[in-house]
């Protein structure tokens, strides 16, 4: 048996995940390679990757809502809670999650983002943490604001969190976005539809998750996350000859 | 009805979008007081073994446009072929190598750099060699999944062609694709396109 740190990974399923060419989201139409991928097991270049321990953590990295000036940024506060698993439903442990978005309005901290809502001075739009033994993650942050942008005529973004996730193999490596339960712009959005299914859709969906808010203070929606698993059988690492 | 599997999908991807530096290079990008230094600015420490190499190169999408917002990651071995990470099994790689970076496009040119060290050929448990290579994870805007390529060496032929990774790539004119071509002792250029005639080799493993 491996454990989920080793061992070979198991193969994306790539009807499962947003294809590279998607008309609908049209940036992805001159950035979507056009040859087929060429797929083989993973190797040792997949299997392993970079460690980040707790230690290079500031102590409010994970609080969106003071870790940029100290003073508290505009907009609903919510904890963003869940697990990183893996595909065999087993804790991920120790990665890295990074975490980025737009401020209460829907307006980035970037120079390229010209949208009229205005800059939260007090709202940079990053953190990060590190999974604890059960791949257990936590944020407090403010609720980001939908907003339109130039991809059809009258497009908007759902409310959405963006997500970088490492697993213990570089082959882990995902990023993605959560979007908020009950949000009726999910279903209109370009980007949501470039996953093939409804099902897969869901999994991006976090649910309200009222026993983690806290009284008084903030509300909280849960959200795991799921990494490429590690096949797990004794054979699959049986001495030569054997 | 057979038994269920215990088993969870994994989350699907989504595109990084065009504000990913705000979320992993906050600090390239000008937003300071978060953090105080972007993660993997560089790959090596000083004092790191092997020979000192700088790759250059851009993303090209398939209108010929170079990319100015495009995020790579590189992942490699140290000079004897041993990755700095906790579940390396076959010995204890160089602890000046940290062997992970993150290669931002330049917002104005589009060219990235990565200054490193020139990884050793990896000999897998199962046997067979990799050549010396740099494994790479592209994201940007309109990119829906991060793309795995590798940057294989162009004066490392003899390694190539016992390469069980090359080996695999059927259109033997595309294995030219991954490699980084040497311009001078040291440097090397090494273009990423991501779709048309010259379309870089792109993996699923």
């Amino acid at each position: 048996m491996t454990d989920a740190a080793h061992g070979p990974l198991i193969g994306r399923d790539r009807l499962w995940h947003p294809p590279a060419y998607t008309a609908g989201y049209k940036t992805s139409v001159t950035r979507a390679p056009s040859r087929a991928l060429v797929a083989m097991g993973s190797t040792l270049s997949e299997e392993t990757g970079p460690a980040f321990g707790r230690d290079m953590l500031g102590e409010m990295d994970n609080n969106l809502i003071l870790n940029f000036t100290g003073q508290p940024a505009v907009g609903e506060r919510i904890i963003m809670h869940g697990r990183v698993l893996d595909e065999n439903a087993r804790p991920v442990p120790n990665v890295l999650v990074e975490i980025w978005h737009a401020n209460a309005g829907g307006r980035y901290r970037h120079k390229k983002d010209g949208y009229l809502a205005p800059l939260d001075p007090n709202f940079g739009g990053c953190g990060r943490t590190v999974s604890n033994a059960e791949g257990r993650y936590e944020f407090l942050t403010i609720r980001p604001g939908a907003y339109p942008w130039p991809n059809g005529v009258n497009h908007w973004r759902p409310m959405h969190i963006h997500i970088s996730v490492f697993g213990h193999g570089f082959g882990q490596r995902l990023i993605t976005q959560m979007y908020f339960e009950g949000d009726p712009l999910i279903a209109r959005c370009p980007i949501v539809n470039t996953i093939p299914s409804q099902e897969a859709i869901s999994a991006l969906i976090a649910p309200l998750d009222m026993n983690a808010s806290i009284p008084l203070d903030c509300l909280a929606y849960k959200f795991d996350i799921v990494l490429r698993g590690r096949r797990q059988t004794f054979f699959e690492n049986r001495r030569e000859g054997m | 009805m057979p038994q269920k599997l215990d088993q969870l999908r994994e989350s699907p991807s989504q595109t990084a979008g065009p504000y990913v530096h705000i979320g992993l290079t906050p600090n390239a990008l000008g937003n300071h007081g978060i953090y105080p230094d972007d993660l993997g600015t560089t790959p090596i420490k000083p004092g790191a073994r092997g020979e000192a190499i700088t790759i250059i190169g851009h993303v090209r999408d398939g209108a010929g446009m170079i990319l100015r917002d495009a995020l790579i990651e590189s992942w490699q071995a140290d000079a004897a072929g041993l990755y700095p990470s906790p579940n390396e099994r076959r010995g204890k790689a160089d602890p000046n190598v940290t062997g992970w970076a993150r290669i931002l496009a330049d917002f104005d040119t589009g060219d990235w750099v990565l200054k490193t060290i020139k990884p050793g050929a990896v000999t897998l448990p199962q046997g067979g060699v990799m050549a010396p290579h740099i494994a790479l994870w592209i994201v940007a805007r309109g990119i829906n999944i991060g793309l795995q390529t590798r940057i294989y060496f162009e004066d490392e032929a003899e390694a190539n062609a016992d390469c069980p990774v090359l080996a695999r790539i059927e259109h033997k004119p595309r294995v030219q694709t991954l490699l980084a071509k040497k311009v001078s002792t040291g440097q090397y250029r090494f273009n990423i396109v991501l779709q048309g005639d010259d379309e870089t080799v792109f993996f699923d493993m």
